[in-house]
This record gives C-alpha cells, structure tokens and sequence, in this order.
C-alpha cells in the first residue's frame, strides 16, 4: 500500500548550552526550575530520558537523579522520577508539575530543602537542529528505514514528538493512523513503554508490529 | 611490551561502524552534507602529545573524510613563550601566577609573530585551549570564531583570567568540557564532553594472548579478583586511600590491588605519593604497583580490560576519562562523586559513586558479591559512554555547532 503522505524521517542533533544557573541545594532547583528556560527543561526532562535511552529502569530525568545522587533524598526523587513526559503536550504543564512537588518537600521539610548537595545542579539548554534523512512510502520502506534509524531520529520520532503535535502520540503512530488508516498498529505502537524498554527495545518491537501488519 | 610511542593508526569512519551502527554513521554523512563547502581550521599549540593534539590528530581525519575542507595549524613560540603559557595554564587552574608583568608582553608578541605566519580565512575556525587566544585578532569580517577551553577555567587567577577574558569575549561562542568549568561570559557557552577513540591502542579489543601477558609481566593473577586504579601519583588522586579501601575488602575477599601510574622521575611530588603509597601498602605481594612510561597504552588497556573492578577514588577531578575508559571496557566502576565523575557514573546504573574510603570499600564489596549486578552496571557504563563520550558525538557536535552558526549567519 502507497501512502498518500510519505512518512520523513529526521534527525534531530542537539547542542548543549551551558545555562549559567546553577543549584546547590533543594530551594535553588525549585527557583532554577521556575526561571529556567522551555528549552533548559526540555534538556533535563525530554532528552535526558533520550540520552539515557539504554537504561530501562531507574531513569526518569536529570532532576530526579540529582535530587537522589546529590541531595540523597530517595523518597522527593521517586516522585519526581515518577512523572511520565508522555503525559505532557507541553512544557509549561510539567514545569508546573515539578514545581509543585519541589514546592510540597520545601514547605514540609524546611531544614533538609536547604542542606548543600554535594554537587552542584548546572542547568543547561538545548539547541536543536533538524536533519532529514530520507522518507518512507510504504510500511516496507519504512521498516527497513526503521531498522537502521540513528538514536537520535528514534527520540525525535518517538519521544519529543508531543511537543510539536500537541497530541499524546509520537510521529509513527501519528503516520499509522492519520495517513495510513492502521489505527490498530498506531495505538499498539504508541502504549509501547519507553520508561522499561531500551530505544533499541523500542525500534525492535516497532520492527516485529510492522512486519506482522504486513503479512496480515 | 612496547617501548616506543607508535603513531596513531589514521581509522576511517566506516571502522567505526562495526560499534556504532552503520545508521549513526550516515547520520554523520547528513549532516556534514548540510555544511557541502565550508571550510574549518583547527588551531591549537602542539602537534604532538597532550590531549588536544591526539584528539585532534584523530578527529580532522574523519572530518576530512566528510568533505568538509579542514586545516589543522600549530602555534609557535620560543620557550619564553611556553613558559608564560604554561604559567598561564596553572594559574586558570587556580593556581598562582609569579610571572613578571612583560611576561604579558612576550605572550602577545609571539601571538602577533602566528598571526603573521598563519592564514585564517575558513568558514570555522576553532582555537584551541589559551595559548592561541589571541589569534582573534585576525578574524576577519566573516567566519565564525569558536575557542575551545579544555581546561577547568572556573576558579582562575583573577589578573590572568583579566588579560585573557577580551579576547574569549570576541568570540562567537566558547565550548567548556563541563558546566562545572565555565565561567559567565557574554558569548553563548556549549558543552562538549571529552572523548576516547573506541579503535586507539588504549580501547580497542585485545585478544586473551596479550591481555595475559601483560598480566604475566606484573606477576598478576587472573585466577583471583583484581582491582584496579589508573592514575598519576598525585595527592588528588588519593592512592593511599584506594590502598586503604583494598585492605578493607581483603578481610573478606581474596583480592589483589593494581596501581598503575605516570612516571614519578621528574615530579618531586609524584615521588613522595610513590613513597607513601609503597609504605601503605607494606609487604602485601598482591599490591602492585606500576610505574608505567606514558607510552603505555597497550599495557593499560590489557590492565583495564582484565580488571574485576575500576576503582577512581579522585579527591578532585578534571572529566575523568580513566573512568570513560573502563565503562567502555564494559567494567564495574567504583569511583568518587567529583567533577565529571558524576557525569559518567549515574550511581547503580552505569557504576557506584563513592565518598570515602570505607564508602569506597563497601561498594567493591558489594559488587564483587554480587556479580551480576557489576556485570549489568558495566554494559550498561559501555551504552552511556557509546552514546555521550566517543570520538564521533564530538564529531557529531562540532557538524551541529557549525550547522547551527550557519543558520544564525
């Protein structure tokens, strides 16, 4: 089947400011993370979870493993680490999510949101430059586009989409349904979970959904 | 064993595919064909050791092999002018700075004498480290100008950091190799990690034959676990505190300890680490310590790649690419949460962060019990150093910085 829209992949290359801003303890990541930039969390959230593709546990964002590694506050971290970016079409709505839980621990436990963590937080932004790839007509030509996708692309496509559809789903599900009508596969593809599977776990499973569309 | 320095093996990008995946590769080829034509010029003090001459002896190739037109230039200076810089770079270390006030005065007339020499007419130019600070002097009205600082500049000696700073602020944008190390500047500030070439002579697979006998030289069993701790013999590295931590794991596991350093011979301080470190460790046969020649990349890799555990039990710490090296060698690190430690090491997933001596202790007892979770925070301490920390996310990032300043242009 042709589709009507070729699929295109991108890749997405990122720089890393350097911020300036910095937190050394609980009450400065709570002001760093109310005046930081969209880009700046973005960086910390987004694509921390893409540049730490290759753990399937344990991993959420930068803010929760320095809550944990550098403030040695378990409990604060697994609130913070528990917040899902799939969940969010934006970054105001989870800027505000975090605030609030960093907002909830300062207010209860005053002495230990002031105690120095023994490294700083540096907080740091994102430069984005997008790089087509090629494009895909067919779901054959798209898997076999798929098989040998950079990582890079594999979080553009997967992870950071919602933020440029405003949809909760990321660009291949998008493609299934929208253009192809395979409304099955895209929902499939979509409950894949990103937070326990590697991205090569994820582009595996993309692969075996494709190639089982095709035969049907 | 070797005995010389051998030239670096020029490796080609499709070698480094084997590694990466052929689709990381082509991702490179894309978005170097977004720059067709422009030309990049690499400028830096040394052609030969140090860091950022072997970086760059391995990155232009590949760079060249993109298309993009790269020129790599040295410097110039006479010992007058090295000794300044030299000053220069431990005073930006924060240390102190004794020079007399014309040592600013040789420092600029030898800039002056490379710039007359030099051609600086590329697209890019990226100026390596202090030393060719001030060839921005001969930026032209086009091309965009980038300094490179690969050292810790966050705590410099004011009146050196006060001659320097004009220049950095002609820049386009100053790339630090953690956020830790910068400093506020009015130009945009990126962040590019060091790097190690997976195909160099330190990281490239070794066959079991040479990796025993390296092992064998030592007197090293690998019948028995084996700790490891490469570094200089320096204070901030803490060897006698890696010494102390061994002998706390050794009440319940028979292991052995493997120092392996820098020459000492002409370091009055390295000497007296040595000292010290040989008296903590007594008469304990399984305590090894080497004093290795810098031509020892070999012998290094053989040592990380049979080690049970990486220990990095730094008091302070620049990156810490010991640490890349052996979360590449898909090894279980122990190692202290400083500087860019903590960058490689994300505790209990891809190694242990440690901050003391009996921190550090029970963290290798942990792991030397516990097999298969050292086994999964090493692969998973390869995947992060594959993503973030090889030669090619450098290359990767020098194509985007180009990129993105040519679209700004």
């Amino acid at each position: 089947m042709k589709a009507a829209q070729p699929f295109e992949f991108v890749t997405a290359s990122y720089l890393i400011r350097i911020g300036g801003q910095e937190a050394g303890n609980l009450l400065s990541l709570q002001q760093g993370i109310e005046n930081c930039s969209d880009a700046s969390m973005f960086y910390h959230t987004f694509q921390s979870l893409g540049r730490h593709h290759f753990l399937n546990e344990g991993f959420s964002n930068d803010f929760a493993q320095w809550v944990l590694g550098s403030c040695n506050r378990p409990a604060l971290a697994e609130r913070l680490a528990s917040l899902d970016i799939r969940d969010y079409v934006s970054i105001a709505e989870l800027r505000e999510d975090l605030k609030r839980m960093l907002a909830e621990f300062c207010a209860e436990w005053p002495r230990e949101a002031a105690q120095s963590a023994f490294e700083k937080f540096h907080f740091c932004e994102t430069v984005e430059e997008e790089v087509p790839l090629g494009s895909a007509g067919t779901l054959e030509e798209f898997r076999s586009g798929l098989e040998t996708l950079p990582h890079a692309s594999m979080q553009f496509h997967f992870l950071t989409s919602r933020l440029r559809l405003h949809l909760r789903t990321n660009d291949f599900s998008h493609w299934f349904d929208e253009v192809l009508g395979l409304k099955r596969l895209a929902r499939t593809v979509e409950r894949i979970d990103i937070y326990t599977n590697t991205l090569d776990g994820v582009r595996e499973r993309i692969v075996e959904l494709v190639e089982r569309e095709m035969k049907a | 064993m070797s005995t010389t320095a051998a030239p670096p093996r020029v490796n080609k990008l499709d070698d480094y595919a084997g590694l990466l995946g052929a689709g990381e590769i082509a991702e490179l080829r894309a978005l170097a064909a977004r720059l067709e034509g422009r030309s990049i010029q690499m400028v830096n003090s040394t052609s030969v050791g140090g860091g950022v001459a072997e970086m760059l002896i391995r990155i232009v190739p590949l760079i060249e092999e993109l298309n993009l037109p790269i020129r790599w230039d040295v410097i110039t200076g006479g010992d007058d002018f090295f000794a300044v810089t030299k000053a220069f770079h431990n005073a930006l270390h924060g240390g102190a700075f004794d020079m007399p006030e014309e040592s600013f005065q040789t420092f600029l007339a030898y800039s002056e004498q490379n710039r007359g020499r030099l051609r600086f007419d590329a697209d890019f130019t990226v100026i390596h480290d202090p030393q060719p600070v001030a060839m921005i002097e001969s930026r032209a009205a086009n091309g965009l100008w980038i300094w490179r600082c690969h050292i810790d500049v966050s705590q410099p000696h004011r009146r050196v950091w006060d001659f320097l700073a004009p220049y950095v602020a002609r820049y386009d944008a100053a790339i630090f190799s953690s956020p830790a190390f910068a400093r506020q500047l009015p130009i945009p500030q990126i962040l590019f990690y060091p790097s190690i070439d997976p195909l160099s002579d330190k990281n490239r697979e070794l066959e079991p034959e040479a990796i025993q006998e390296v092992l064998e030289i030592y007197g090293i069993e690998r019948t028995r676990p084996i700790l490891l701790q490469v570094s200089r013999f320096d204070r901030l590295k803490d060897p006698v505190g890696v010494v102390r931590a061994y002998q706390l794991v050794k009440r319940y596991y028979d292991c052995q300890l493997v120092l392996a350093g820098g020459s000492a011979s002409d370091d009055p301080e390295g000497e007296a680490v040595l000292a010290e470190v040989r008296e903590a460790a007594g008469k304990d046969a399984d305590i090894h310590i080497l004093d290795l020649p810098p031509w020892s990349a070999l012998e290094v890799n053989a040592l990380q790649r049979a080690a049970t555990i990486i220990i990095q039990k730094s008091m302070r710490e620049g990156f810490g690419l010991t640490v890349t090296e052996g979360l590449w060698k898909k090894k279980p690190v122990v190692a202290s949460a400083v500087g860019g430690i903590p960058l490689q090491v994300i505790h209990k997933q891809t190694g242990l962060l440690s901050h003391s001596v009996e921190g550090t202790a029970y963290q290798i007892r942990f792991l030397l019990s516990n097999p298969a979770i050292a086994r999964r925070l090493g692969e998973q301490g390869h995947e992060h150093v594959r993503e973030q920390f090889l030669i090619t996310s450098n290359v990767r990032r020098y194509l985007t910085l180009f990129l993105h300043f040519s679209a700004r242009a």
